[in-house]
């Protein structure tokens, strides 16, 4: 962003007083000004505490012109004094403020403009060499099919560095998740474990959205049968009238997602309820929670953030913590 | 004849400073044992026993907040009233508003005691308290101002003493710094938001958070120095006209230094680098105190053999310097990438804060408590040395522990592999901190130990009867 010449006049004026009265009162206060002999004093006393008048230590005062002569080179070759560029043209990254898609474009555009006159940011930069060293290897790994990738020890190695650094702070450290995060490594998927399908919800992200009581006209004291039948589902011990009851509940319209045998849906990511397998806790205190607020997890997409070859090779490897 | 405070027949206020003398003391213990329990906690995370207002989240505020305005600023209350009184050679100006900063001053440190553990904060780092402890604490602040130029205004000395232009250049920037950072809409009585948004809020907080290192816990305390180093060796002051151009250029130069808080960051270049320049000029401004305050031991060095209350400042001078070459050095953009985010910045900062701001308070407190008791010296000296001793091992324990575990960490989260993957996970890196961790509990609890012994000393020393404490005949 570009300030107004007045803002960046000023700013300029400022910080060129303060070095050059620093640099003049050094100068200045380097002689002995005082009228006393150097050594003796002052000749006022505070207290009973008097002062000297020594001189400035001459190794001292030679380290503040230095700092001052570095920084006003400095100041010549880098940005820092208001608009102006520096020598150098130097840029940590894209200066200018806008809107995140404005910015993409206005990114492209800026990034061509800047390889043509060759001065690009420091960021764009060390993404160009990072790319141009390291593109090629997972350019390699894409054109690998999964099928195959998984059998690659070394992709897997990699693509377990990748999770570690982006996934392991929601599905932990081991890939078990927790709360709200699915365990990755108990081969039961909510979209499918297939490769294909592990890719897909990488690359484009879900939302699981269950409405609180699945938006239907299901009564709050329908909530403990429901409850009690659900715990009867994943096959554990129950009260059989609640659970009857719970039952009927159900039926009001659950089944249109978590399937008349309850065994879930993958298509819209419908949790399987027989499996005593549990995103947020199988109690029935969780469970009466779940139903009555409903729930919305959220997988991000990564294929903007990572780009699809790493995509691809943590797709792998999250195969392979289920399939050994 | 110089090496204790004699009288002067002036009639000076010590009440006040009895009062902030006092409570520095307390308010020492409880910042610092906050801290320990703090550090324990990065340890053993049970420590905060599932109880929100004991989480670190919340304790960590707490910590800062009373290390710097409850322990260092009453002991800046305590000398600054004590130093300008007898520097000026007059009795305290409006006496009852003194009275109003001591009592507001506590009333605020309690609020903030209340407030932070139940997680009322602004959330801007050393700014945390709400809005309405923010306008108490510009009343008394402008109370404080008050009183300190006033006295200065009717001072009976031709001149103004060097340590009282620090005093002063503290006192008015902390208020305009407070005004401005602390700026913000209430939306209720607990509950604010910044007037400022964005990376002009972010630079705002850090042109304050900066500067409340630079003005109050830099020059403030360099004022402290001015009179305790000089009065307690017995010395001359070495260089008056080194005490100028350090006093102009460091104030000229700190206010610029903000932006290195925030190298690499939405921050436009030009402030990043116009922080970095004026930090790293601000180098020889900086060392021309530790310069004035050592070498006004000349023909006095020999007293460091049995004087511990010398050493104490002493030692915290040579903290200073080198927390004062590492401050520029860290802001150079290149060492900032390493250094930024890790321990090391935790360690730099208490380098400055246990090794200079409490060190020199700690030394001026034993200068000052005999005399403000009427005695010549405090109950144990043996025990002061005990606590130097303490406080010293613990301050280098702390921070050689946080500069190993910060550039460890540093090196950790760049490292990557041939593959361009990051080598170490974050949880990696926090593993290999924790034998750092204990180290740097271990050294809190060594420099809270020697808190307690001076409570215990000054304790002993005020209860004496007056006079039964004569000072040492000099060996």
């Amino acid at each position: 962003m570009i300030m107004s010449n007045f803002w960046s006049i000023w700013i300029s004026v400022l910080t060129i007083v303060v070095i050059v009265g620093c640099f003049i009162l050094l100068k200045l206060v380097n002689k002995n000004y005082t009228g006393v002999e150097e050594g003796k004093s002052m000749g006022h006393e505070f207290d009973g505490i008097e002062e000297l008048n020594n001189p400035l230590p001459k190794w001292w005062a030679y380290m503040f012109y230095l700092t001052i002569v570095f920084g006003v080179i400095y100041l010549a070759l880098y940005p820092g004094l208001g608009n102006y560029k520096g020598l150098f043209g130097w840029t940590s990254s894209n200066q200018s403020i806008g809107t995140e898609q404005g910015l993409k474009a206005d990114s492209a555009a800026a990034l061509e403009a800047a390889k043509a006159e060759n001065r690009l940011s420091q960021y764009d930069r060390e993404v160009a060499q990072a790319d141009e060293k390291y593109g090629p290897i997972f350019a390699a790994y894409l054109a690998t099919p999964l099928e195959e990738l998984v059998k690659d020890e070394e992709a897997l190695k990699v693509g377990g560095r990748l999770f570690l650094q982006n996934c392991a702070q929601c599905h932990g450290s081991d890939a078990r998740g927790s709360k709200g995060f699915p365990n990755l490594t108990d081969g039961d998927w909510l979209y499918g474990g297939d490769l294909a399908t592990i890719k897909t919800t990488l690359m484009n992200g879900r939302n699981g959205m269950m409405p609180p009581k699945g938006g239907l006209p299901i009564e709050d004291s329908e909530i403990e049968g429901l409850a009690e039948y659900v715990v009867k589902l994943s096959g554990r011990e129950h009260d059989e009238a609640l659970a009857a009851q719970g039952q009927g509940s159900f039926m009001k319209g659950c089944f249109a997602c978590h399937g008349m045998d309850a065994k879930g849906n993958k298509f819209m990511g419908a949790p399987n309820l027989t499996d005593n397998v549990w995103l947020y806790g199988g109690s029935r205190g969780v469970i009466s929670e779940s139903i009555v607020n409903g729930r919305a997890g959220v997988m991000p997409a990564w294929k903007d953030i990572l780009g699809e070859e790493k995509v691809h090779v943590i797709a792998a490897y999250v195969y392979s913590l289920s399939n050994k | 004849m110089m090496n204790h405070s004699q009288s002067t027949g002036a009639d000076y206020n010590y009440t006040i400073v009895r009062q902030f003398a006092l409570t520095t003391v307390l308010w020492g213990i409880v910042g610092m044992a906050v801290g320990v329990l703090i550090a324990a906690q990065l340890i053993w995370p049970q420590l905060n026993f599932e109880t929100p207002w004991l989480t670190f989240s919340r304790l960590r505020p707490l910590h800062t907040n009373a290390v710097i305005f409850a322990f260092g600023t009453s002991a800046l209350f305590a000398t600054s009233y004590y130093v300008v009184q007898r520097t000026c050679q007059i009795r305290l100006f409006a006496p009852k508003l003194a009275a109003f900063t001591f009592w507001g001053w506590q009333a605020v440190i309690i609020a903030a005691a209340i407030t932070l553990p139940m997680g009322y904060t602004q959330g801007k780092e050393y700014a945390e308290l709400e809005w309405p402890i923010d306008i108490a604490i510009t009343i008394i602040w402008v109370s404080y101002a008050i009183v300190f130029f006033g006295t200065i205004a009717k001072r009976t000395t031709s001149h103004i003493y060097v340590a009282n232009w620090f005093f002063g250049a503290f006192i008015i920037t902390v208020a305009v710094l407070h005004i401005v950072n602390s700026m913000a809409v209430p939306v209720s009585l607990f509950k604010s938001y910044s007037l400022y948004s964005g990376a002009v809020d972010a630079m705002v907080q850090w042109w304050y958070g900066h500067n409340a290192v630079g003005f109050l816990l830099t020059a403030g305390f360099l004022g402290m120095m001015y009179y305790f180093v000089p009065k307690q060796a017995g010395r001359p002051v070495y260089s008056y006209r080194l005490s100028i151009v350090h006093f102009w250029a460091l104030i000229a130069l700190y206010i610029w230094a903000g932006p290195h808080h925030l190298h690499y960051t939405a921050l436009p270049d030009w402030t990043q680098s116009l922080g970095m320049v004026m930090s790293l000029i601000l180098f020889a401004p900086s060392w021309g105190g530790m310069i004035n305050g050592i070498m006004t031991l000349s023909g006095a060095w020999h007293k460091l053999r049995t004087d511990p209350v010398l050493r104490f400042l002493v030692v915290s001078l040579s903290f200073y310097g080198m927390s004062t070459f590492e401050g520029p050095m860290m802001a150079i953009k290149t060492v900032n990438a390493l250094s930024h985010y890790t321990d090391w910045t935790v360690g730099h900062v208490h380098s400055g804060a246990l090794g200079w701001v409490a060190m020199v308070s700690i030394g001026s407190l034993y200068h000052l408590v005999p005399v403000l008791f009427g005695h010549g010296r405090m109950y144990s000296t043996s025990l002061v040395n005990v606590h130097f001793w303490l406080a010293t091992i613990g301050t280098v324990l702390y921070i050689v522990s946080m500069w190993i575990s910060g550039v460890m960490q540093g090196l950790m989260w760049r490292a990557v592999n041939s593959d361009g993957t990051l080598t170490y996970s974050f949880v990696e890196s926090l593993e290999a901190s924790y034998p750092f961790y204990f180290v740097r509990f271990l050294g809190g609890c060594f420099f809270l130990t020697g808190m307690l012994i001076m409570a215990y000393n000054v304790l002993r020393t005020v209860k004496a009867p007056k006079e039964s404490l004569p000072a040492l005949a000099e060996a």
